[in-house]
């Protein structure tokens, strides 16, 4: 299926701002052991993002996290190629007690947020669980919804969100795609 | 052939490409982390059932590729020689037929016969691993070789590798030998020329009749370890003397590169081929070996698992 671009849905400034505003909202939570935990990969960087946002300027320590889901996915087996899994780092090893916000780049069918779920209570069992995510594209399969949201965006099943960041693509932009 | 990402089969390393080699030590990598977790247990392979089928004699294999599957949540099974209906003149056919109709999907095998698992690949649906055959291969003893010295150096190629002992005798020996001059290892063999296979050299290593010469220099020195079961003839006339010409002590060692790694698949004869303050030395990274074989198994049969379950 070969994809091109739709629409720029964010540029650099938007995602910015998004994020700044997400920090405030988890700072408005009043966290006590907070840990911000990154999906692999799109999520990684924006948690470092938030991390750095919410020291920096809302005087907010958190203790900062990332998570592979490959082993715990619902169709781990189901379309090739397999991809090298990646890291799991949980600080200290243990999320007893702990406030969490798991942070992804797009929720879309909620497949990868339920798997993310299963990976952190193998580590624990945290005071709470919230989800930020920079693109909510709806189309859910499993009874989860975000609690911070960059933006909320409609699209269609044929049409895929591609979350551009610097650390990884050289560039900060969100591209609606759809098939050619 | 499998796709990428996946396995049909481990049955050595001598037919492995390159890159299917370190694609298996970069999973293994990821899956040391779980290893270290307070709940060791993800739930990957829930559903798939494991044969762990030991026609020989093993206490680590066997344990490190039964608490593989476990934490990945495979069903595990075992069965071994002894006490076995394979110990009442089955023959390995047989037994293999009786345990796929049981449909497993991936059974590890141990034989002491060369070619056994590669026997059993073509009548069994079921994905093999090769968990040693006779004196031919032991393709992840020497694939966690391979992780242990990369994680420590950081890298494969370029290193000098001495493998010392009894190479005659030694699947470790041989699939080491195959997996690393694949990755741009310099690897060297020494022992007493009875445990020195003739033409081994046309397998792309040097050889070496004193450990001195073999030992200097090196990144790496893998000792072996003499294998009493598998000769019926003495190749050395005793345990002094073979520790006198082929052991391992911390004089030897200082030949070595300063940052040189000691290792020994095991289980070790103390005192013959390893000095014991060599053996528990800050250059051991013999426990460090029992450690990754797990993640490295653990990394075997997800591939396994990838290449069935995507069919």
């Amino acid at each position: 299926m070969v994809l091109k671009e739709k629409a720029i849905v964010m540029e650099a400034e938007a995602i910015r701002q998004a994020l700044i505003r997400i920090a405030d909202e988890i700072a408005a939570q009043r966290p006590e052991e907070l840990v911000l935990v990154g999906i692999h990969t799109g999520g990684v960087p924006l948690a470092r993002r938030l991390h750095a946002r919410l020291r920096e300027v809302t005087g907010v320590e958190a203790a900062l996290g990332m998570v592979d889901i490959t082993l715990y996915r619902d169709d781990v087996f189901v379309g090739l190629p397999q991809p090298i899994i990646g890291e799991t780092v949980i600080p200290e090893g243990t999320l007893n007690g702990k406030q969490v916000v798991l942070v992804d780049d797009v929720l879309y069918t909620g497949r990868t947020v339920r798997a993310a779920l299963d990976a952190l209570i193998d580590f624990g069992r945290p005071r709470w669980v919230k989800l930020a995510v920079l693109v909510d594209r709806g189309h859910r399969e499993l009874p989860i919804r975000a609690d911070f949201v960059g933006v909320t965006l409609e699209t269609t099943r044929q049409q895929s969100v591609n979350v551009q960041l610097e650390e990884v693509s050289g560039q900060d932009r969100v591209l609606l795609l759809e098939q050619a | 052939m499998a796709m990428h990402g996946t396995l049909d089969h481990l049955l050595g390393l001598e037919l492995l490409p390159a890159e299917q080699i370190v694609e298996i030590l970069d999973q293994a990598d990821k899956f040391k982390e779980i290893n270290q977790r307070k709940i060791k247990k993800v739930p990957t392979l829930r559903g798939l059932t494991v044969i762990n089928f030991f026609a020989e004699n093993s206490t680590r294999t066997r344990m490190s590729f039964e608490i593989a599957g476990k934490r990945l949540s495979a069903d595990t099974v075992n069965f071994s020689a002894s006490g076995s209906s394979f110990a009442k003149g089955e023959t390995l056919l047989d037994t293999a037929k009786n345990l796929a109709a049981m449909h497993p999907d991936i059974i590890i095998l141990r034989h002491a016969m060369t070619g056994a698992p590669h026997f059993l690949a073509k009548h069994v649906d079921a994905a093999i691993v090769n968990a040693g055959d006779g004196a031919h291969e032991h393709p992840t003893q020497a694939l966690l070789d391979m992780m242990t010295i990369r994680e420590h150096k950081g890298r494969l190629k370029g290193l000098v590798v001495a493998i010392v002992g009894d190479i005659t005798n030694s699947r470790v020996a041989r699939s080491n030998i195959f997996g690393m001059t694949k990755l741009g290892v310099e690897v060297r063999v020494c022992g007493p020329a009875t445990m020195l296979p003739i033409g081994i050299e046309r397998l792309g290593v040097e050889v070496f009749h004193d450990i001195d010469r073999a030992v200097t220099g090196a990144d790496v020195v893998m000792m072996l370890r003499i294998q009493k079961e598998r000769t019926s003839d003495p190749l050395f006339p005793n345990d002094r003397e073979y520790s006198r010409f082929f052991g391992l002590n911390a004089r030897r060692l200082a030949l070595a590169k300063q940052d040189v790694l000691v290792m020994h698949p095991g289980p070790m004869n103390r005192g013959v081929e390893l000095a014991s303050d060599v053996a528990d030395g800050p250059w051991s990274v013999i426990l460090e070996q029992v450690s990754n074989g797990v993640a490295l198994r653990m990394a075997v049969l997800y591939l396994c698992a990838a290449q069935r379950l995507s069919e």
